[in-house]
């Protein structure tokens, strides 16, 4: 199933909204106008906006392009070429090759474990969960509801534990078993609290002090994140060297938009896209399927 | 990053420095950065559009009346423009006549619904209320784990079970009303707003329950998605006001204070930490001063002030406890008892104090009181110091001073001789100095779940009020925030 149907008919006010767009008989102010707030409504933010259509504009005006359809055709291109450099491959590398799933409070980290942990064991590659959140009153039970669905082992602590150490013993008995992955959840942090940037510091440290290697950091992001986007991917990147985005809840109203501004400010690709809630709904990210959505 | 608004000005400022009036072309720049600036705030775009119409028509209207005086003019119309459509007053709850009251929270998922619900049922007993916490989010795994972990550490009950959400909302109503609770807290399952089957499922628990209030719960973080959403929800449940989640980080949340000028519906509460005590109710005026970089300048002051008077109060306290308490530290209690407002007032504020004080005559004599204040002034510093010293003479001239009766100097002067004898007794055992600090902490009026703590039968009385008839005076009546007869 296409991105593009996956998510259906929120999209369709953007689209109309281009619709008049489209019907414009030349290109001028009003179109790269309705461009601009088009980006911006899809929190894309100001900079990325203003730059993209730059470029675009630029193209458009060496190849004399006259049609608005031709435009946003030329904007498109733009965008999936932002993508088209960074590397959206997950590293599996390690022996266990161990994936941290960070973030601010949320977002869907346990969720996206839960459908991951289904994708990789469909795919025939054995899979240990790590608890990490021991913050979250019932976490633990949450993610063991997701575990359970695919009969995988959970390792967890005792609620306010040292997560840094859930997270070796997993490591530890991932090894011992010689799984493929480790997918380690973690409490939501604010990115802002340096007590809690410095936990997560300690665990990226930690779990690789094992047989382990941490071969994704994932960011999990939720599309509705606005401008603030930015920060948590500056954050957490000092924090524990985030590798990729996992853009969630993808099938709201929200675009999602940020992940561009994060693409091209920060050079971090999107590797995951979350698009439902059932357990199947977690997609690999594709630049053109993305792009398409976007637009409606 | 973020680069404030305020700092934004200043370039803008030097620019125009110096021109007489400003121009279209002028105005259109400032307006520009404001856009800016309050795009990477994520303030909606439609009301950005707004906002710079009506800078724009005023900045220009003024400039044709030939008044405008360019860099600040321009600034204040800006701030004011944005203070109306960011600002607002802080929200107040009213309690159902007819108990429970209901309260409902929707919203997205991972807006922090379940917490939210936690430190809503905190804040309600912190004001001396019985809150009851139903779950009715049978969606997400855990949810009511969740739930019933939280209310355990507050010691609040938790009512739900594995049934349908709708049918959990209207047992856990009637679980209310058989235990007494008197504030119902209904927490739902998240919900993408598109989702319709969810949006029909809180539609209906909220029919089932008719909630007094309707609480949309939002992240901080939220994007320009923020204003579509709770216009979905709005429709669907006519909500009351917004709780706004995860604004300890650096987001600036704008996208939450759209909601306001859009939906028209006020921010109440805002979740500032992990912790449950980390809730507080809103001040719109103040984030509207965050997204313009000029800091919560409010919040900062109020601290001080409150800081600054408890260290007096305590200080006070101090000095009561080992008996070297002056007329002068008392002159400065009652002071801060009446910038707080009529001694009647008062007693209404406090918790429970309304029921405790029924069938007893409340009516200060705010006269008398102020014949206290006069007659203390009327003293020199020594005898504020050393009461002891006033002998006959000393009295008549401070009762002429005062415009008082010579017995009534006498009476306080008595009185306030006991007090301090019973205050320095108090002292001198561990309990009375472990009492102080509890009370220069916590501030007063102690509710407990039993219902508001019981006033002492027998407590201390003002000097000079009450002492003929002592139901006239507060007796034992705790003003909190240090006051030390509390």
């Amino acid at each position: 199933m296409s991105l593009r149907n996956k998510l259906g008919k929120p999209r369709a006010s953007f689209s109309d909204r281009l619709g008049g767009f489209r019907s414009r008989p030349q290109v001028d102010q009003a179109v790269w106008d309705e461009l601009e707030e088009a980006l911006l409504g899809a929190d894309v933010g100001l900079p990325t906006t203003s730059s993209l259509l730059e470029q675009v504009r630029r193209q458009a005006e060496k190849d004399s392009v006259v049609d608005p359809e031709e435009v946003l055709n030329l904007l498109r291109k733009e965008m999936v070429r932002f993508f088209q450099d960074a590397d959206l491959e997950l590293n599996r590398s390690g022996a266990p090759s161990v994936w941290l799933f960070v973030g601010v409070n949320g977002v869907g980290k346990t969720t996206t474990i839960g459908k991951l942990t289904h994708r990789e064991i469909t795919a025939g590659r054995s899979v240990v969960l790590a608890a990490g959140d021991t913050f979250r009153a019932a976490a633990v039970e949450q993610l063991t509801q997701w575990g359970n669905r695919s009969e995988v082992t959970i390792i967890s602590g005792a609620e306010g534990s040292d997560p840094s150490s859930v997270i070796f013993d997993a490591v530890e008995h991932a090894a011992a078993r010689g799984s493929d992955l480790v997918l380690a959840d973690t409490a939501g942090r604010v990115h802002t609290k340096s007590n809690l940037m410095d936990e997560l510091r300690k665990v990226r440290r930690v779990a690789e002090k094992g047989a382990g290697t941490v071969t994704e950091t994932l960011l999990v992001l939720d599309a509705t994140t606005g401008q603030n986007g930015l920060m948590q991917a500056k954050q957490f990147t000092e924090a524990a060297e985030v590798t990729g985005v996992v853009l969630t809840k993808l099938d709201g109203s929200a675009r999602g938009g940020i992940v561009l501004a994060i693409q091209s400010e920060l050079g971090i690709p999107v590797k995951l896209v979350g698009v439902g809630e059932s357990i199947e709904d977690l997609m690999i990210f594709e630049p053109t399927a993305f792009v398409d959505a976007l637009f409606g | 990053m973020f680069e404030s608004l305020s700092n934004r000005f200043e370039g803008i400022l030097k620019k125009i420095r110096g021109k007489g009036r400003l121009g279209p072309e002028e105005i259109d720049e400032i307006l520009a950065e404001i856009r800016s600036a309050l795009l990477e705030a994520d303030v909606n775009l439609g009301v950005i559009r707004t906002l710079q119409d009506r800078i724009r028509q005023r900045a220009l209207g003024e400039e044709l009346s030939g008044i405008l005086n360019p860099g600040q003019q321009v600034v204040k119309i800006v701030l004011e423009e944005l203070t109306v459509v960011l600002g607002g007053e802080t929200m107040r709850l009213a309690y159902a006549s007819k108990p429970p009251t209901v309260v409902l929270l929707a919203g997205l998922q991972g807006s922090g619904k379940t917490t939210t619900a936690a430190k809503l049922a905190r804040w309600f007993k912190s004001q001396g209320r019985n809150p009851l916490l139903v779950g009715a989010d049978l969606a997400r795994p855990a949810a009511v784990e969740q739930l019933r972990t939280l209310g355990d550490r507050l010691s609040v009950p938790v009512f739900s079970e594995p049934s349908d959400p709708v049918a959990v909302a209207a047992a856990g109503l009637a679980e209310a009303q058989r235990l007494g609770r008197d504030v119902l807290i209904c927490d739902t399952a998240g919900r993408l707003s598109v989702d319709d089957d969810l949006m029909d499922e809180v539609a209906n628990i909220s029919a089932a329950i008719n909630p007094d209030y309707s609480f949309l719960v939002v992240d901080a973080m939220t994007g320009q998605d923020a204003v579509g959403v709770a216009e979905t929800f709005h429709e669907r449940l006519a909500l009351d006001a917004v709780i706004l989640t995860k604004l300890d980080g650096d987001a600036r949340g704008g996208a939450a204070l759209s909601i306001r000028q859009v939906v028209g519906k006020p921010i109440a509460f805002a979740s500032t930490g992990e912790n449950l005590e980390d809730f507080e109710a809103f001040h719109p005026d103040r984030l509207a001063s965050r997204i313009l970089g000029m800091g919560d300048v409010e919040t900062l002051i109020e601290k001080a002030e409150e800081t600054f008077e408890k260290e007096e109060a305590e200080a006070a306290a101090a000095r009561m406890l080992d008996g070297t308490f002056t007329l002068d530290d008392f002159l400065e209690q009652i002071r801060q008892l009446r910038k707080m407002g009529p001694i009647s007032n008062l007693m209404g504020m406090v918790p429970g104090m309304a029921q405790q004080m029924k069938g007893v005559d409340t009516e200060v004599d705010e006269g008398r009181i102020d014949r206290l204040e006069g007659i203390i002034h009327s003293m020199t510093e020594a005898e504020r110091a050393q009461p002891e010293m006033i002998d006959g003479s000393r009295r008549m001239r401070i009762a002429q001073g005062s415009g008082t009766q010579v017995a009534e100097v006498t009476q306080l002067v008595k009185q306030f001789r006991e007090m301090k004898k019973m205050m320095k007794q108090m002292g001198g055992g561990p309990r009375g100095k472990k009492k102080r600090g509890k009370k220069g902490r916590k501030g007063g009026g102690r509710t407990t779940q039993r219902g508001p703590a019981p006033l002492p039968k027998k407590g201390l009385s003002l000097p000079g009020l009450g002492e003929n008839d002592p139901s006239a005076g507060f007796e034992g009546f705790d003003l909190g925030g240090g006051n030390p007869f509390g």
